[in-house]
């Protein structure tokens, strides 16, 4: 049956069995939305900018483990989604962008809203594609949905002319996926996972290092078992929070740069490291030459260009997490050699809980301003640790993932890898979009929050419950921080004197609207907020001296931490 | 060290600029790169001559091969090759010069493929060294354009 292009990718899209779209619509996409107010399968959501529709498809990825889709304009349109395309592609999120472009016959002639976004997003998409006749559209999105959430997980952005959605052709959605020249490898080779259990085994300080690929492989059952199995210590990157459940004894909490006195303590003291779906940051690992100076590696992840990158590793293995884990559990679950491990280690692992005694996450309680660490803590209290977290970038950030323990996947939904501000609001729409019964919060700053507040807007228009805490501290709270610590408390640029009345800006998009000024206000102030119906912003007035601890100042091993 | 990189690749546009791109956007070196169809239309060979300490070539060949389009990588480093040049040489021809550059033709098995009133246009290949070589022994009579193709190469036997 011959149909237009426009006809053909809402009729792929629906056998794609794409439910949602995040879009703002444009002349070079015009012929699609013609077609899509006609049909009934695939729900269009109208976002206030490309930027928010990325995050958008982003969170409702993070949350859902489906992947996210995104439709924008040419020219403007496509560039506006190309900070959201760097996120998911640093964190590793399927999401399939589509573009408008102009005719083909104008390409290159710098027409009306023209760029080339083919060029401009290659290295922030995993791939990328430029549909030059219609005939190919629905092999091309069959490839990139493909592309996208398979091996390691990424962006594909695929860019329509014009003239290919206003033509005809044939529909034809391939059933099979098939290029040559990709194919991931998801079987840890088995000679490998052995020498992984035996170099394991012979240690005496392991520590598992598990990061967001544990999430994006749905192996975090499976990291529990293999934890549990040999009483394995776990600490998390920022990406891997909820990957092990928080309140698990054998949890270190977060490592790295704000991690855990026990965590960057354990690490850089174990003699053996077992790297789950982590690649080594610079955040994670401080001054790279003192990174964990006792330890064999071994190294577990599903994309070869991470293992290497940044340290040596002693093992190698190449793999799908989840096949790899339940590998290593065949090999160890009920052996006796199993239960001598657990007594060789128990030493270790009672120094770890010394370490976290001695230096818990912790934070000085003040009766006059209210301690952001604080009003983590209630929302943690009031959604009994089961809301669905998204974060902004800077200090709210850090302090979402150290004062709330995360027990399950998919709970926390942050912009790790290229730390986008302004990514927290429109991915938690996202993820209530893909969880329609979870509560989702959003920890913003008063900072983050304005670079996409315009999303409000689209909360309201389609009642997405999102709520929103502001921890209102009156400035860009990190680099703050930075200044204060090593720029002799020179605040350049990072106080912000005209921060709106978020309360009534709420109430002008139509939104709910709620403040905080005193410690005493506010578990009530969130108990009204959360309860309230749609979406919801709650302003907390916080203490604006207050600084993230732990730190490892950049450049600085790990072990040389600046405590509260 | 350097290294000499073949690299099979689906056909189609756009996968030079991955592939330049992949080396820009790291930071890594291409030293020279020649691109052409194979015996196969739909599939492209590129052989690209870079540098690096072990760790950024490891990272190279990895990040190849991880690039959709690209179907192989083969790193030719300790691998048997013949690997050979073109270069086309403008040099001037006058005098006594004359008779010196045809004769470094004679023994570098060179070709005059183009005459002017006072210089010659050579056609030489070779291995990187007799390539090198013969453009110093070419050096005094004065050369005014060296055009070169960078390396191709391919695996003895088999």
């Amino acid at each position: 049956m011959q149909m237009t292009g426009a006809e053909i990718f809402v009729k792929a899209l629906a056998d794609l069995e794409v439910d949602v779209v995040f879009g703002y619509p444009g002349g070079a996409t015009i012929h699609i939305y013609d077609a899509l107010f006609r049909n009934v399968k695939v729900r269009h959501m109208l976002c206030r900018h490309e930027q928010g529709a990325v995050h958008m498809a982003d969170g409702y990825a993070r949350a859902s483990g489906r992947t996210g889709v995104c439709l924008v304009t040419s020219g403007p349109g496509a560039t506006n989604t190309v900070t959201g395309l760097a996120t998911a592609y640093m964190d590793s999120i399927p999401v399939v962008v589509f573009t408008g472009q102009v005719p083909t016959l104008l390409i290159g002639n710098d027409a009306f809203q023209e760029a080339d976004i083919v060029g401009i997003s290659r290295p922030c998409t995993k791939h990328n594609y430029l549909v030059k006749e219609t005939k190919d559209l629905a092999r091309i999105m069959k490839e990139a949905f493909y592309i996208a959430s398979t091996g390691r997980p990424g962006p594909v952005l695929v860019d329509m002319p014009k003239d290919v959605l206003a033509a005809s052709a044939r529909y034809d959605l391939p059933k099979e996926v098939s290029l040559r020249g990709y194919r991931p490898t998801y079987e840890g080779h088995q000679r490998q996972v052995e020498s992984a259990v035996r170099l394991l085994l012979s240690g005496e300080r392991p520590v598992v290092y598990a990061g967001g690929g544990v999430i994006l492989s749905n192996a975090s059952g499976e990291l529990a078992e293999l934890s549990h199995a040999l009483s394995l210590p776990v600490t998390t990157t920022l990406m891997g929070m909820g990957a092990f459940p928080g309140s698990d004894p054998l949890s270190l909490g977060m490592l790295g740069m704000h991690g855990t006195y026990a965590a960057n303590m354990a690490i850089s003291n174990s003699d053996v490291i077992l790297a789950v779906g982590a690649r080594f940051d610079d955040r994670v690992t401080g001054k790279i030459s003192e990174f964990a100076p006792h330890a064999k590696i071994i190294h577990i992840d599903i994309d070869p260009t991470s293992i290497q990158k940044n340290v040596r590793v002693d093992i190698p293995i190449v793999g799908d997490v989840k096949d790899v884990l339940r590998k290593m559990i065949k090999l160890v679950k009920g052996k006796k050699e199993a239960t001598a491990y657990q007594g060789k280690t128990a030493a270790w692992r009672g120094q770890i809980v010394s370490w976290a005694k001695t230096h818990p996450l912790t934070y000085k309680p003040s009766k006059g301003k209210i301690k952001p660490q604080y009003v983590v803590e209630q929302i943690h209290k009031l959604t009994k640790g089961k809301a669905i977290v998204a974060t902004e970038v800077g200090q709210n950030q850090m302090w979402a993932a150290q004062f709330y323990s995360y027990e399950q996947p998919r709970t926390f939904l942050s912009s790790g890898g290229l730390g986008t501000m302004g990514y927290g609001l429109p991915a938690a729409i996202g993820a209530q979009v893909a969880m329609p019964g979870r509560l989702v919060v959003d920890i913003a700053g008063d900072g983050s929050i304005q670079m996409n507040i315009q999303e409000l807007a689209t909360a309201v228009q389609y009642r997405i419950p999102v709520k929103v805490v502001i921890l209102n501290n009156g400035s860009l709270g990190m680099v703050r921080q930075w200044q204060e610590l090593f720029f002799e408390g020179k605040y350049s640029q990072t106080c912000l004197p005209h921060i709106p009345d978020f309360v009534k800006l709420a109430e002008a998009y139509g939104a709910k609207g709620f403040r905080a000024e005193k410690t005493e206000q506010v578990p009530e102030v969130l108990r009204k907020g959360f309860a309230a119906d749609g979406p919801v912003l709650i302003d907390v007035i916080t203490d604006p001296g207050e600084m993230v601890y732990p730190m490892v100042p950049a450049g600085a091993g790990l072990t040389e931490m600046l405590l509260v | 060290m350097r290294h000499t990189i073949s690299v099979l690749v689906e056909n189609e546009f756009g996968v030079l600029s991955r592939v330049s791109g992949l080396f820009s956007g790291r930071g890594f070196n291409i030293e020279s790169l020649c691109v052409a169809e194979t015996m196969d239309p739909q599939v492209s060979r590129m052989t690209i001559v870079t540098s690096g300490n072990d760790q950024i070539v490891e990272q190279i060949l990895k990040q190849l091969n991880k690039l959709i389009p690209v179907l192989k990588v083969i790193d030719f480093t300790g691998v048997d090759t013949v690997d050979r040049e073109l270069v086309l040489v403008k040099v001037n021809a006058e005098g006594d010069g004359k008779q010196e550059v045809l004769r470094l033709v004679d023994i570098f098995r060179a070709r005059i493929v183009d005459v002017a009133p006072r210089c010659y246009t050579i056609e030489m290949t070779g291995g990187e060294g007799k390539v090198t070589a013969f453009l110093q022994m070419l050096r005094p009579m004065g050369i005014r354009e060296v055009v070169r193709t960078g390396k191709i190469a391919i695996s003895r036997g088999m």
